[in-house]
């Protein structure tokens, strides 16, 4: 059986793949991940788990070609305004490296794969979360 | 409460110094700016000491031992980026307190290579290249596209912020290169993390820089011919943004940081005759012509488009040569650039001097984050 790859992706049984973000009922914040007090009113004990959207708009992004050894480029690393509040950071695939083909605002849906390969050191495989766009 | 004043203050050539230890590195430093104030180690009341590798090892102390054991209190440290400017500030806060009217403040760092960052430890397996970047390039480039998203901002008009500080920097013997960057070679170089080339990313040096601050009654003491006075000293945290846990913040912090000094000094930006800000990566210089209040929202293309922020300019922004060029020893960066200011306003800066200048601005940012701007002002 394959793990999460950060807390906040729900691997929930018989159920489809979802990021969790915690939203806060004074001030309507979103973040992702668990947590106690919000950052943004500091109100305590006002955040509940929520069940954030699967597609969103590109807000930001940069190509990679430079990364650490082993790891393989170009990639594109992009940050998502997810419909209906949190932004999440994560990979763009399906989309040339290419700035004349990505757009500020572009529609994309998250998808939910193998984590490239990736295990860890007692050999578990992971799920993880990738953009890709809408077209 | 009593004006502070840099007395002495001085850096050492940057460069690649494998052979030497941090302490060694920050004891030249320490004493350069003693030399510069006319003081000994036997002066001192207290030291600041900023460093980020060996944030756990009493850096502090083991200059000490290198430059004279006086029982000084010591503290060392670590704020990332903005670790320089912390030591600093917390300098002047010990004057500005009324505790001491001498005291010492070192900044040093010796680099590793390649690559800084990466997209979350932790358990289970790297998530670098998975959960996209972490790596400083991509995460400044990011920060970058923001502006670009907002203005339209090209990947030229990026590059050319990194041609005008390797420019500057063949004027400052103390940069880590003295060589010019034309734009297609800046353009050309290899691409790190779009639209962040090879070079317009900071150089990783080893370097140190120091300073002596001094109370108004201690500098009138000593001679006030060379002093500068602090004017402002302002650090903030980044306070909160919706995209803050993806996206670390440089633009909040500082807008926030600047209009407080601008208040603590009782000036604008308009009073500003050189700025030495914190050009970690070019796309970050472009955002910091904005935050700094250098130009309107929305403005900055054209300020690097129209030579405004070069030597001779309007505004002169990085005329060291910045971290792009002149190098960026983390610990020591934000005690640097206070030199590069206070050089000019001593009018000690030679063939890069910008005229008339009485003004200046430093400016620091620790990702994460933490911002540290000074303004400094000739006597």
């Amino acid at each position: 059986m394959s793990l999460p790859v950060v807390d906040y992706l729900k691997l929930p049984e018989g159920g489809d793949p979802y990021l969790e973000g915690y939203k806060c009922k004074d001030c309507d914040s979103i973040f992702l991940g668990e947590r106690n007090v919000c950052s943004k009113c500091f109100a305590r004990g006002t955040l509940s788990a929520i069940k954030l959207s699967n597609t969103g708009k590109l807000y930001s992004y940069s190509i990679v070609f430079r990364s650490f050894p082993g790891i393989e480029v170009p990639y594109i690393s992009a940050i998502v305004d997810l419909d209906g509040g949190g932004t999440v950071k994560g990979n763009l695939i399906d989309c040339d490296p290419d700035p004349e083909k990505i757009d500020f605002d572009m529609p994309v849906e998250v998808v939910f794969d193998d984590a490239l390969g990736r295990k860890d050191k007692d050999g578990n495989s992971y799920i993880s979360y990738f953009f890709r766009p809408i077209s | 409460m009593s004006d502070v004043y840099v007395l002495g203050v001085d850096m050492i050539k940057f460069g690649r110094f494998p052979e030497r230890t941090v302490p060694d590195l920050g004891a030249e430093a320490a004493l350069l700016a003693l030399d510069d104030a006319g003081l000994n180690i036997g002066n001192m009341e207290a030291f600041y000491c900023g460093n980020l590798g060996q944030a756990n090892a009493m850096v502090g102390q083991r200059i000490l031992q290198e430059i004279g054991q006086t029982g000084i209190p010591v503290v060392n440290c670590s704020n990332a980026c903005a670790t320089g400017a912390t030591a600093f500030r917390e300098a002047w806060t010990s004057i500005k307190a009324g505790l001491y009217d001498v005291v010492l403040a070192v900044g040093v760092e010796q680099m590793g290579t390649g690559l800084l960052g990466g997209a979350g430890g932790g358990a289970g397996i790297p998530k670098e290249g998975l959960l996209g970047s972490g790596t400083m390039p991509a995460v400044f480039a990011e920060a970058g596209m923001e502006h670009s998203r907002e203005y339209g901002t090209t990947f030229e008009q990026f590059a050319k912020i990194s041609v005008k500080n390797h420019h500057h920097s063949t004027m400052n013997p103390k940069a880590r290169y003295q060589i010019e960057t034309p734009l297609e070679e800046v353009m050309n170089a290899e691409m790190i993390s779009y639209p962040n080339t090879k070079l317009m990313c900071s150089v990783n040096v080893d370097g140190a820089a120091a300073a002596v601050l001094v109370s108004e009654k201690k500098a009138k003491e000593l001679g006030m011919q060379r002093a500068v006075r602090v004017k402002a000293s302002v650090m903030t945290s980044d306070p909160y943004q919706e995209r803050d846990l993806v996206m670390p913040d440089v633009n909040s912090c500082t807008r926030k940081a600047a209009a407080e000094a601008y208040e603590m000094a009782g000036l604008d930006a308009n009073d500003i005759d050189l700025v030495e800000l914190h050009d970690c990566f070019a796309t970050a210089e472009m955002l910091h012509y904005e935050n700094l209040g250098l130009c309107s929202d929305g403005e900055a293309g054209r300020l690097i488009d129209e030579g405004e922020v070069e030597l001779g300019g309007r505004i002169p922004v990085n005329v060291s040569g910045g971290l792009l060029s002149k190098g960026h020893p983390l610990g020591a960066t934000g005690i640097a650039n206070i030199y590069e200011v206070c050089t000019h306003l001593r009018g000690e800066a030679g063939e890069r001097q910008v005229e008339n200048a009485r003004i200046g601005m430093t400016h620091v940012i620790g990702l994460g984050s933490a911002c540290g701007i000074h303004i400094l002002e000739k006597v």
